[in-house]
């Protein structure tokens, strides 16, 4: 057995490898719920829904921060420019100087923008914030992340609430082959089956939102993703055997041969 | 296609055509059509199920609240479906600033982070400087700053964008020209195309949300669907960093008196906010309390985003007791609070807030946040 490798941010150690997101929820309760079940200790807010000055908003308050880090995000930047101000915002206001960084000038599918994104991320690492940028499964992009100092890159599977799993799969394993920071993959995954499909790919961590947030039971599903994400831990700690492009019978018709000389 | 081509599909379209449009992932024209079409009434349990779906996946269990602030109802059209027309002898009057103010903090008691501002078209009363200083006032409290005033040249809707109104809202009410040139009698809305170039000048100055919308009842529904979503297409692919909304106001009784010339049923209102789902799966779709509040409920997250709610439609009616004329009569009269409880009780977030002033340059961003 593989011993287990921690997942380190920034320095900080996380045991559970499944980040989750506030939105799209029926309400904070339920959201607080879910979160709880999922076992994650990263929980990520978008700053445009909570008011960050008020102390009862209640995307915040239902969440007990002692136990999760929170990452407040960006969305809704539609360039670095605006991705700064609102990251500047949440470090006076939430303090903290983590963030995650999403630049999306498109609304439908939210796509990230890379020379956007690039641009806010070396500013905000310049100005002392541990950036967590949110990318297209872009290998050259998550170099030139990596290189102006970001502490993960985190790229999509599938456009945002897609639900439609790695449809990136190719790009995701350059990624990860050449990463010298965690690849947390971001958006997309709509079964825990997808969550287990990143890691085994090789990912260090999941972030999932919508599938958790629209499941008919919002907790259930949490758990669901929790048991998949841990599940291919184990298997990765266990070590799986190699695929092959033949047969390898357990009973090899051919033994009778014995070892060619 | 032309309009009696496209009449002439509405009718002709059958059960197959809707079938088969049913289990297309993207609407192309034809879907849209058979979507639209008589045939497809049968199947409108099957159209709501796919839209509910889509909604959900795309927006989650939430709906937006907005709340609409009636700056004024001078105006110099002369319209025949509005209560502001300018040869209604109603009371007229423009809010000052402070007044405004006043009411606005009216509805950011109640929760409210969105306004949409409304005005009568008056370039007097209803400025570009009237505007501006209306939104210096309001943007320390306020997320998010709409209008649905009258329109303004390309330099006019970037001075709004700089002083802080994200958002611009801008109905054709009809896309049948005819029908547009009965009922806009006089003044600038009368001519078709500045007005649905106006939308264009409002994205090319930056509005991060464009609504647009048919008043539903000035010509057949089915023609005005596939126009609105066409239209709403067209916006999308060329100013794609802009949100686009769609509403669905129906004609309501108002001081003019004139009712609608093609009703538009409940079955139909519904198949049409079904559709446009599916033909735009991302833009907002709004309904306002014109509707009535059974309707309103069941069409939450069935297409339904955004919402209005406790809705005034005078200038000062929200916080004066003998307010100036109103638009039109509102129908879903629940406060903003109870409309908030039913949607938490029917499985849906109110999303008061869903944009932050501090995305904006500083210049016109709150000055106090």
């Amino acid at each position: 057995m593989k011993a287990p490798v921690d997942l380190v941010i920034a320095g900080q150690i996380f045991t559970s490898r499944l980040f989750v997101g506030t939105g799209k929820f029926a309400s904070p309760e339920v959201m607080a719920k879910a979160v709880e079940a999922s076992g994650t200790e990263l929980v990520t807010v978008a700053l445009r829904r909570v008011d960050v000055h008020a102390p009862d908003d209640r995307t915040l308050s239902a969440l007990d921060f002692s136990r999760y880090r929170l990452l407040p995000n960006t969305s809704g930047a539609r360039d670095a420019d605006e991705a700064v101000r609102i990251a500047k915002l949440s470090r006076a206001a939430c303090k903290t100087n983590w963030v995650k960084l999403e630049v999306t000038p498109d609304p439908n599918y939210l796509l990230p923008d890379p020379v956007e994104t690039l641009r806010a991320a070396e500013q905000l690492v310049k100005l002392g914030f541990v950036v967590l940028p949110y990318i297209n499964a872009d290998p050259v992009v998550a170099k030139r992340l990596a290189e102006v100092g970001c502490a993960t890159v985190m790229p999509l599977a599938a456009p945002i609430g897609s639900n439609r799993g790695l449809q990136t799969r190719d790009q995701l394993r350059i990624i990860i082959e050449q990463a010298t920071v965690p690849v947390v993959v971001d958006a997309g995954l709509g079964m825990p089956s997808h969550a287990a499909e990143a890691l085994e790919l090789g990912a260090d961590a999941v972030l999932v939102n919508t599938a958790i947030a629209i499941a008919h039971d919002p907790v259930r599903m949490a758990l669901a993703f929790k048991a998949a994400v841990q599940a291919a831990e184990l298997a990765r700690q266990a070590g799986a055997g190699d695929q092959s492009a033949y047969a390898r019978a357990s009973s090899p018709l051919t033994g009778f041969l014995g070892v060619e000389a | 296609m032309n309009r009696e081509q496209l009449l002439r599909q509405f009718q002709d379209a059958n059960s197959r055509d809707v079938e088969a449009a049913l289990l297309r992932e993207q609407l192309d024209e034809s879907a849209l059509v058979a979507l639209l079409s008589d045939a497809a009434a049968p199947y409108l349990e099957a159209l709501a199920r796919r839209a509910q779906t889509t909604t959900l996946q795309r927006f989650g269990r939430t709906i937006q609240l907005y709340a609409p602030l009636y700056l004024s109802n001078e105006c110099v059209n002369r319209c025949t479906y509005c209560g502001f027309s300018q040869e209604l002898a109603i009371p007229r009057r423009t809010l000052s600033v402070d007044a405004v103010r006043t009411e606005a903090e009216h509805l950011h008691a109640e929760g409210f982070r969105h306004l949409l501002l409304v005005a009568g078209e008056s370039p007097r009363a209803v400025s570009l400087e009237y505007l501006e200083s209306i939104a210096r006032a309001l943007r320390p409290r306020f997320d998010s700053l709409a209008i649905e005033v009258g329109t303004f040249n390309l330099t006019g809707y970037q001075r709004l964008v700089a002083a802080g109104i994200d958002g611009l809202t801008l109905y054709q009410e009809t896309y049948q020209t005819d029908a547009y040139r009965r009922v806009h009698l006089a003044g600038p809305k009368h001519d078709y195309a500045r007005r649905l170039k106006a939308v264009e000048q409002g994205a090319l100055a930056g509005f991060r949300s464009l609504g647009i919308g048919a008043l539903l009842g000035l010509a057949p529904w089915q023609l005005e669907a596939y126009a609105l979503a066409q239209h709403g297409r067209e916006l999308g692919l060329k100013y794609w960093r802009s949100r686009i909304a769609v509403s669905f106001p129906r004609i309501r009784e108002n001081a003019g008196g004139r009712l609608a010339t093609h009703p538009v049923s409940d079955r139909a209102l519904v198949q049409m906010i079904c559709v446009m789902r599916l033909a735009l799966p991302d833009a907002e779709l709004v309904l306002s309390t014109r509707e009535p509040a059974t309707l309103r409920d069941h069409l939450m997250g069935i297409g339904i985003t955004r919402m209005s709610a406790g809705s005034r439609t005078n200038p000062g009616g929200y916080t004066e007791d003998c307010a100036a004329g109103e638009q039109f009569a509102i129908e879903d009269t629940r406060s903003a609070s109870e409309v908030a409880r039913v949607l938490l009780t029917r499985g849906f977030e109110p999303v008061w807030k869903d944009f932050d002033r501090s995305f904006l340059a500083p210049s016109c961003a709150s000055e106090v946040a």
